[in-house]
Parts: C-alpha cells; structure tokens; sequence
C-alpha cells in the first residue's frame, strides 16, 4: 500500500511546487503586451501583402501602434478597415478613395507584332534588360511577372498574350505596380470607367509602325477637355483624376480618339460589367 | 617553370580561321550613322552641336557629362540631324545623335603634331579624355579614369591585354599582325605615366603568329616582354588575366590597382599611340564581322555604322538568319533590331543562321555543379540561381554575385541548358537599381 502512497505524496508535492513557481515567475514577469496590437491584427486583411511597407499584417499593427505606419497604411483594407484601426488608435482619419489596378497597355498578339523571337529567363525583368521583343519600347512584355506577383491573385494571363485584373479581387495594394518593370499598371478611382490604355511616349509614325491601338500624341482629348482634367506630358496624355468631377469629359475622349486609346474598365475581360 | 593560367574556365574551339586571314580593310560610309550618347561606362555624353549643323572628321560634338565621362566626335563628314530614340547594341532604346553622311567630302581629319616627349604626366591624362578613348576589349571604361591611379597605390605589373579568348573575334589580332610598332608607341606612353615595374604582353597560344610579330617589334623596347598564354576562356578578363600573369588576386569589390596591376587592351594602347601623337579622337575601330556571313572580315569602321550595313559589306548572311550577337558568342548581347549602331566597345558582330542557333528546353538542374567548376571567380551559379529565382537580392548578393563578370561559362557548360549567366545579370541590376 505504502508502495503506492510515498511516490503519489512525492509527486503531488513536487508539483504543488512547480506549479506554484509557475504561477508566481507568470505574475513577476509579465511582458506588458499592447492590447491595441492585438486588436488591429484582428481587423486588418491578414494576407500578408506586404503592400504597406512592413513585412507582414502583424508587424503592420505593431508599427501602427508605434506611430511607424499610418492608420490608413493598409492599402487592401482601404477605408473601412483605416476606420476601424484609427478607432482602435483613437484618431480621425481622412477619407481614402477606393481604387482599382488598370494595365496600361492594348498592344495584344494582335496589335502589336513582336520583332523578335525570345529564348531565356521566362520573365519581364530579364526581357526587360534585353530591350523587349515587340516593336514598342513601351509595350506590355507578356511573361507575367505581374501574375506571379499579385498577393491576391487578381491578375490572370489572357489568351491574346496580355493580362487582365479580376476587379472583383484586386484590392488595389498596388503590388503590380510596383512590379512591372515598365511601370504599365496604374491605380484609378473605382468609379471612373474609362481610362487612357497607352504608355508610348513615341511620336506618332513610331507608334503606328509598332501598335494599330497606341496612343500617337494628337493631344486632342486634352484640347477638348476643359479645365486641365487631360493635359500632355510629351507625347502622352495623363488625366488628373482628382480634378475629375463626372466622366462627361472622359466619355467625349473615348469617342473621340483617333486610334481608340481610351478604354472602358467596363467592357475588357475581368472588368465588373455595369460598374 | 609553372603554368601560367587561372582557376575554372572552359575550353572552348576558337573559330578564329574564318576572319583571321582577312586584313583590317575601311567600308565606303554609310548613309546616316547614329551615336548613342551612351557609349562608354558612366554617365552619357551632352550633344554640343545645334540641329542641321555641319560636322567634320573628328569634330568634338559631345561633351562628357560628369566626372566618369567621354566626349563624343563625329565619325563622318556630315550634316547633324539631332537626336533620336534609337537601338542600342547593349539592349533596349537610347538616346542618339543622328548625322547624315556626305559622301561629297571626303577629306580626312587633320592630324595635330606634337612632341611627344614633352609632354607632362597629367597633359597625357588630359589629351586621352580629350579624344574620348574608352578601353577597346568591350567594357568601354573611360581610360583617362583609369589611368589616374590614387597616389598610395604602386603599379608592379604593367599587363597589355591581347589575349581576345572570346571565339571567333579577330579585331585584336589583326592588330597585333599589322599595327604592333604603333601599339609599342602605345605601350611607352601608358608606361610613362604609369611607371610599372614589368610590362607584359599577353596572348594565347593559339595566336602564335601575332606572338611572333608582337616579338620582333619588341626587339626594340627591352622593357617589355611577350608571355603566351595556354588558350582558356576567360582569359582575356581582367582579373583571371592578372590572376594567370601575376599569381596575385584582386580582392572582391576591390579594383586591379589593389592588386598592384594594370590591364589594358592592344587596340586601347593603339587609339592612345594616335591620339597623344596626331591629336586622332576615338571615331572609328576595328570590327569583326563573322559567324554565318560570305565574306568573314575585319573592318575599320566608323563609330555608328548600322550593324546591317556591314552584314551586307560582308557579304550578306548564310541561310536564314537566326541571330545578330554583337560582342563574341559567349559574352555578346543578341540584338532586337539589325539596325543597332557599332559603339566605341564593339569588337565584333557574330552572325548565327538558323540552324546554329541553340533551341533546345530548359531542364531542371541536377546539381551536377558543373557550374562550379568552371566558374572563373569560385562562385556557385547554381545556388546563386536558385536564391534570384525566388527574388531574394539581398541573399544573392551575399552569395557574392556583384563579383560575377558574366562570363557565359557557367551558361555554356549547364547540361539542362539554363540560362544561369542571364538571370545573375538581372540581379546584378536589380541590386544596384534599388541602391539609389
């Protein structure tokens, strides 16, 4: 009997003692944890884009509560979640607009030919270093170095050879922009439907030897749009979105435009229909 | 007595015979020549001529564009008709000047006399940059930089680079058959402002009659002696060649002066012997135009000239065209457009038909370390790939890949054809465009 007792006594005290120890060594040494931190990490996207700077959703909280990142700094959770996170923080925030990525280019397997045939690293950098095999110095390279790099997978390659956005995912994190080696994506208001699908700098003749959809520098959406909502940067038209009331103007560029370089997000592959 | 020669390399077959018999010959000009303002290591040149103006031989018209910078000469006798995007042969678009030729005038440049033993140090230095020479072998690195050493650093060995191990290029060599007493003028003017120890001339083994002739002219300049090179590609790069002459290493990151040498190329030591003697600016050099074309040849060749009008000067290519290398098959960039001007650091046009050009898929590495082996700097390509594949820099550039020269070697001897050298060239850039 004695047998059983003596190491179940033993036992039992031993572990009053740890446990005890536990307990006291959990109460003396407590990290001081920011409840805040925890509380951001909980409403923000958790996909680790790293589209704000920081490596990860959980080093964003941390920055935000250290004043390290804005309070609007999550580019994917856009208003709402800069709301709930300045709630968090106890702040006001401004209000953001809510956008979406465009590709600023048209020239397909159809409009615009390559010149050469291309064998090597399977990406738009290493083409890129190259020089490109399509005529335009300014065309979309189609590798999909944007596809690969989309965090929420929001860009897909289309069967003519350029890609296309899932409106319905992109998050406007603004990844892709970053990534394309000749900057052809471009983050724009939600509600403007129509945009310029062109980054050719080249003059008119160049554009129309490479590219049957290129932008030639006509500058005439930017002579019958009023107050500088278009004006030109060289050979290319840029629209000032935040100088834009309606899409009245964009839609008298659209039917205008001699080489229909203006687009409708609307009717491209992977647009919302109706948006 | 030891083997002169460097870690890794490839044996490669040289090729050289089909260009090599062919003496250094000049073209009739072409119609327009176009000089990108980015000719050389540094920052580009700034035009200094306004639209429409006339232009002669050797007339400055750009001006260097900051401290590591060339001016730019017209090649040709002519008519300015401004600048223009056009191909560049290193990739992608640049920025050129275009002049229209005219094949009226055709008076050359006018030679400056000088007395040369005269001449202070820094008034040499002064004359190279003047007459915008770039170093010849292809990098095109300002020579006026490079020859002002810092003061602390003592040049032992003075190294005139004559090896060209890449395949097929003659340039150098139809040089050193023709040109060798001008090329010594050359060497004795490098000498006097460096004041090396030793000077040597280096070659390969398989260009023993160029050994030769270098030999006699050497005859007359006890300083210098001629060293001839077990044939092993990469040679003719810098660092392997101090590396096999010298036996001592430069250091990572650090520049040949660490390591107590000077290389510089035959045609280099040429265009100095011309300038300092005649006041002649670098407008014209010799290009190899080989590979699958009728008549292989070494041209003089303005500075500008379209490589297809020289493809057509030779002849016109073999069977189908397949690709236009400017450079040599292991180092050359293939190019986009045919209409791509010769630079100051073209040495050669290779011409590939269609059947000699490679086609084969890409297939998974094996880890065969092939790679390794062969590479010049004791680098390892295939784990430096695997780290850029996953878009890791700053891991790659720990694994050392800003010392890869872009040799080709580890491209060449990959059983699974990956384009290994390719992809550390996109590193190379990406690093040091997220440096600034």
């Amino acid at each position: 009997m004695s047998s059983i007792i003596i190491p179940v006594a033993v036992l039992g005290c031993l572990a009053l003692v740890f446990g005890s120890f536990l307990v006291f060594s959990a109460e003396k040494f407590k990290v001081e944890l920011d409840e805040r931190v925890k509380k951001i990490r909980d409403v923000l996207p958790g996909i680790d884009c790293g589209a704000c700077g920081a490596p990860g959703c959980t080093h964003f909280a941390e920055g935000v509560v250290n004043n390290k990142y804005p309070v609007n700094g999550c580019k994917v959770g856009g208003e709402e979640v800069a709301n709930k996170i300045a709630e968090i923080m106890g702040v006001n925030v401004e209000v953001r607009e809510e956008k979406v990525a465009v590709l600023l280019c048209l020239g397909d397997r159809n409009v615009a030919k390559k010149i050469a045939d291309y064998k090597g690293i399977e990406t738009c950098v290493a083409l890129n270093l190259l020089g490109g095999n399509k005529g335009c110095q300014y065309g979309c390279l189609e590798l999909g170095d944007c596809v690969r790099a989309c965090p929420s997978r929001a860009i897909i390659m289309g069967d003519k050879g350029l890609p296309y956005v899932l409106e319905d995912r992109c998050t406007a994190c603004g990844v892709c922009v970053e990534t394309c080696p000749r900057g052809l994506f471009e983050l724009i208001p939600r509600t403007q439907d129509i945009y310029i699908a062109c980054r050719s700098y080249n003059d008119a003749k160049t554009v129309k030897q490479v590219c049957s959809r290129g932008c030639v520098g006509c500058s005439l959406c930017a002579r019958i749009t009023e107050d500088e909502i278009i004006t030109m940067d060289g050979n290319l038209p840029e629209i000032h979105w935040n100088k834009l009331k309606d899409s009245k103007p964009l839609e008298q560029a659209l039917e205008k435009c001699p080489s229909k370089t203006f687009v409708r997000r609307s009717e491209l592959k992977g647009g919302k229909k109706n948006a | 007595m030891k083997l002169l020669t460097f870690r890794g390399g490839v044996y490669l077959k040289g090729r050289k015979g089909l260009s090599k018999s062919s003496p250094i010959q000049p073209i009739e000009l072409p119609e327009f020549v176009y000089l990108p303002l980015s000719q050389h290591t540094g920052s580009p040149s700034k035009p200094i001529i306004k639209k429409k103006d006339e232009v002669k031989v050797g007339e400055k018209i750009a001006e260097s564009g900051g401290k590591l910078s060339v001016p730019l000469h017209s090649p040709v006798n002519g008519v300015y008709k401004g600048t223009q995007l056009y191909p560049h042969p290193l990739g992608g678009m640049s920025i050129a000047m275009k002049i229209h030729v005219d094949p009226e005038k055709t008076e050359p440049w006018e030679r400056v006399k000088r007395e040369v033993d005269s001449l202070s140090t820094d008034e040499i230095v002064e004359i190279i940059k003047e007459c915008g020479i770039v170093g010849m072998g292809g990098a095109a690195f300002p020579t006026f930089f490079k020859l002002r050493i810092p003061p602390d650093k003592k040049i032992k060995d003075l190294i005139i680079n004559g090896v060209e191990c890449e395949p097929y290029l003659t340039s150098d060599y139809r040089l050193m058959m023709e040109k060798s007493d001008d090329i010594f003028k050359g060497i004795d003017i490098i000498r006097r402002v460096l004041k090396p120890d030793r000077v040597w001339i280096a070659t390969e083994s398989n260009k023993m009659d160029a050994a030769d002739n270098m030999r006699e002219s050497c005859a007359s300049y006890p300083w210098a002696s001629i060293v001839v090179l077990p044939t092993k590609y990469p040679q003719g790069s810098e660092k392997q060649l101090i590396s096999a002459i010298t036996g001592r290493e430069v250091p990572e990151g650090g520049l040949p002066f660490d390591a107590g040498a000077y290389v510089q190329n035959v045609g280099t030591a040429l265009a100095i012997y011309e300038a300092v003697n005649f006041g002649k600016p670098l407008y014209e050099r010799v290009v190899t135009v080989t590979g699958s074309v009728r008549n292989p040849s070494n041209f003089l060749v303005p500075i500008g000239t379209p490589f297809d009008y020289l493809i057509e000067k030779a002849g016109g290519v073999v069977g189908k065209e397949g690709k236009i290398i400017n450079g040599g098959p292991m180092m050359g960039i293939a190019q986009v457009r045919r209409e791509a001007p010769v630079i100051k650091g073209s040495t050669g046009i290779l011409i590939q038909n269609e059947k000699e050009v490679l086609k084969g898929e890409v297939g998974p590495c094996i880890r065969c370390a092939s790679c390794v082996d062969v590479c010049p700097i004791n680098l390892l390509p295939t784990e430096i790939y695997k780290v850029v594949e996953l878009n890791d820099y700053e891991r790659a550039e720990k694994m050392g890949v800003l010392s890869c020269i872009e040799c080709g070697n580890c491209s060449y001897v990959c059983p699974a054809g990956i384009p290994l050298t390719q992809q550390f060239k996109v590193a190379k850039n990406e690093i040091q465009k997220r440096r600034k």
